[in-house]
């Protein structure tokens, strides 16, 4: 009679060992690759561990600080509320508190599927203006504070989210252009793109906050705030533009030529077939480029705005806080991190769906 | 091709019993169902790709309820010659006229004569983020500015003529090839177009399915539906043409009823171009 016993696999091939063998081990140039990986954290990671966390204090102050080896996470909690929101009225500072759970709230529920028709661009602009006018106040009894006051996580949220909202819409119509047969507007929209990408954003905010008051008549000004955002608005456009561009290329002729077949007009066949298609093929490197830009906003600094980074640069200002940039920078990098995290999470999902 | 010839052979039988008894036994190949009023007229109508003469002094004038197979070599531009007519490309020299509508660089007139000229394209063209009735309301909705009721309705209607109602709500990645291919002639016919044009339709199927959509094409031929269609479905052609139009070099070299083109080819190039297809 034949054994019933079930045969299993070899130990070596499946479970933990299995996946080791299979993922740190697989040939010889790996199995070193692992090896020397491993030695270098085993030398680092225990001191930084200790650095971090065993010797570390958190809510020290400023001197205790000065007398031990680990980091000084004090710096942060002691200044949280100057690095997050800068120079907004200290009484006030639940407002953009508010403003930061409203914006996550409304990140949360565009990223189910379900919440994808159209009523979700008019739901997103309701809410920005929502956030807008409590941040701005002057309604429902709602102190007002100038968005000069603004700063720290929420200028660079404002700046980010306003910027690339304006944005998009405005590359994906330089994009068409470009690709329009009528001369006048093809070579404005590729003089535009191409000078755009041929200066750095510094540039152009530098040329915003300085050059641009110069040409207006006298006892005009306009808000900086507006000038940097319009910069950086003009400046992610082009890119954006060029990326579009390229989605609008990879649409097969045939695509083109059924729209046109059943009569559809230019706005039609654009807003109806193509775009659909093409945008939702160019949403990685789309979203690469809005993860640039929310990180560029720190160049903001340079004409006198004051982000995330510079707040915590001024932090680390106060004599009683020098010396300790390792943590606040790595606290202001975290930050980001969280940021952009969430924006390449969503674009990873978005970019998933399948016509099914 | 490979797939047609078992009908070939069949036909074949059929046309010799036909062309010996001088009798038509297809009662819609009769002229009692066309109109003598032309819906397309093109008279001395030339097209150049560049220094490229694609099309040579093409005058065709088609009635309504008629219904003409272009063949040819490929390269002889049959499918430039049906591309023109809904101005997908433009002819640089002559006049083509549609339902009595010329077709300039204006604007206005080419949507209008698209509005009336349903295509069916080789490759399908179907719109891949649209379910299959979004895809043939869409025409209807905006085009048409039909209510969207109605314009289901109909999309429905036509979806069940070419039998494939039950993927209504299926995306057309998920069809098969002659699947899509009915649905894009569904889309056409949701339009209500007064012609229909065929760039090479089956070309891009494989035999099983090459059947189902040419059956498709024969039932819109039976209700007097006119068309143009370019094809290599010589059975095809025989059973259902009116007219046969020979091209080659950009030229029309031949034209003349199925009956006679398959059995008296009067120019070369014809003699030569049968020879080699009908072995």
């Amino acid at each position: 009679m034949r054994s019933t016993e079930e045969f299993r696999p070899p130990v070596t091939s499946i479970g933990a060992i299995g996946w080791i063998r299979q993922n740190l081990f697989s040939n010889f140039f790996n199995s070193l690759l692992t090896l020397l990986i491993l030695y270098f954290l085993c030398r680092t990671l225990p001191s930084f561990i200790n650095w971090a966390v065993i010797d570390a204090v958190w809510w020290s102050d400023g001197r205790t600080c000065n007398q031990i080896n680990g980091a000084c996470w004090s710096v942060i909690t002691k200044n949280l509320r100057f690095i997050l929101f800068g120079f907004y009225p200290y009484e006030q500072q639940w407002r953009p508190v508010l403003s930061i759970c409203l914006l996550a709230a409304f990140i949360v529920y565009s990223s189910f599927r379900r919440a994808w028709n159209k009523h979700l661009p008019i739901a997103w602009l309701v809410g920005l203006v929502l956030i807008g006018l409590i941040m701005r106040g002057g309604v429902f009894g709602l102190p007002s504070v100038e968005t000069e006051k603004w700063s720290g996580i929420s200028l660079t949220l404002l700046l980010s989210i306003f910027g690339l909202s304006a944005a998009y819409p405005f590359g994906v119509i330089l994009a068409l252009g470009r690709r329009s047969r009528l001369p006048a507007i093809k070579t404005l929209c590729v003089l535009y793109i191409e000078l755009i990408r041929g200066v750095p954003l510094i540039s152009m905010l530098f040329m915003a906050s300085v050059m641009f008051p110069l040409f207006l008549p006298e006892g005009i000004t306009i808000n900086k705030i507006l000038r940097a955002q319009a910069a950086i608005v003009m400046f992610t456009a082009a890119y954006i533009a060029e990326v579009v561009r390229g989605g609008l290329q990879a649409i097969p002729r045939g695509q083109y030529e059924a729209a046109e077949s059943l009569g559809l007009n230019y706005y039609q066949k654009m807003r109806l077939i193509i775009l659909p298609q093409a945008l939702r093929t160019v949403i990685p490197p789309t979203v690469s480029i809005l993860i640039s830009a929310f990180k560029d906003t720190s160049l903001v600094v340079i004409i006198g705005l004051f982000d995330l980074l510079r707040t915590t640069q001024v932090t680390l200002s106060n004599p009683e806080w020098t010396g300790f940039s390792t943590e606040a920078y790595l606290f202001a990098a975290f930050i980001y991190f969280m940021g952009c995290f969430v924006m390449s999470n969503f674009s990873r999902r978005l970019a998933t769906k399948q016509y099914t | 091709m490979h797939g047609s010839v078992p009908r070939f052979a069949e036909l074949m039988e059929e046309f010799e019993r036909q062309v010996k008894t001088g009798k038509m036994t297809n009662p819609t190949l009769s002229p009692k169902n066309i109109t003598p009023e032309p819906i397309i007229r093109i008279i001395e109508m030339h097209k150049w790709f560049g220094e490229f003469h694609v099309l040579n002094d093409i005058n065709l004038s088609v009635n309504r309820g008629e219904r003409i197979v272009i063949c040819g070599p490929s390269g002889s531009g049959k499918s430039t010659l049906i591309r023109c007519i809904n101005r997908l490309e433009e002819h640089q020299r002559g006049k083509i006229i549609v339902d009595n509508i010329e077709l300039t660089n204006d604007i206005k007139n080419i949507e209008r004569i698209r509005a009336e000229v349903g295509m069916v394209f080789q490759h399908f063209n179907l719109f891949p983020h649209l379910t299959i009735l979004e895809n043939l309301t869409l025409g209807p909705i905006r085009v048409r500015k039909l209510p969207r009721s109605e314009a289901e309705d109909l999309a429905v209607y036509f979806l069940e003529k070419v039998h494939i109602a039950e993927q209504a709500s299926k995306y057309p990645g998920q069809l098969s090839g002659g699947q899509q291919q009915r649905v894009a002639i569904a889309r056409s016919l949701c339009m209500k177009p007064k012609v229909m044009l065929f760039d090479e339709p089956t070309s891009a199927l494989d035999p099983e399915m090459v059947k189902e959509v040419l059956e498709v094409i024969m039932q819109l031929a039976e209700e007097g539906m006119t068309m143009l269609v370019v094809s290599h479905e010589m059975g095809f052609a025989k059973s259902v043409a009116h007219r046969v139009l020979f091209m080659d070099y950009g030229q029309i070299l031949e034209e003349n009823t199925p009956v006679e083109f398959f059995s008296n080819p009067r120019h070369d190039r014809s003699k030569l171009f049968l020879s080699q297809i009908l072995h």
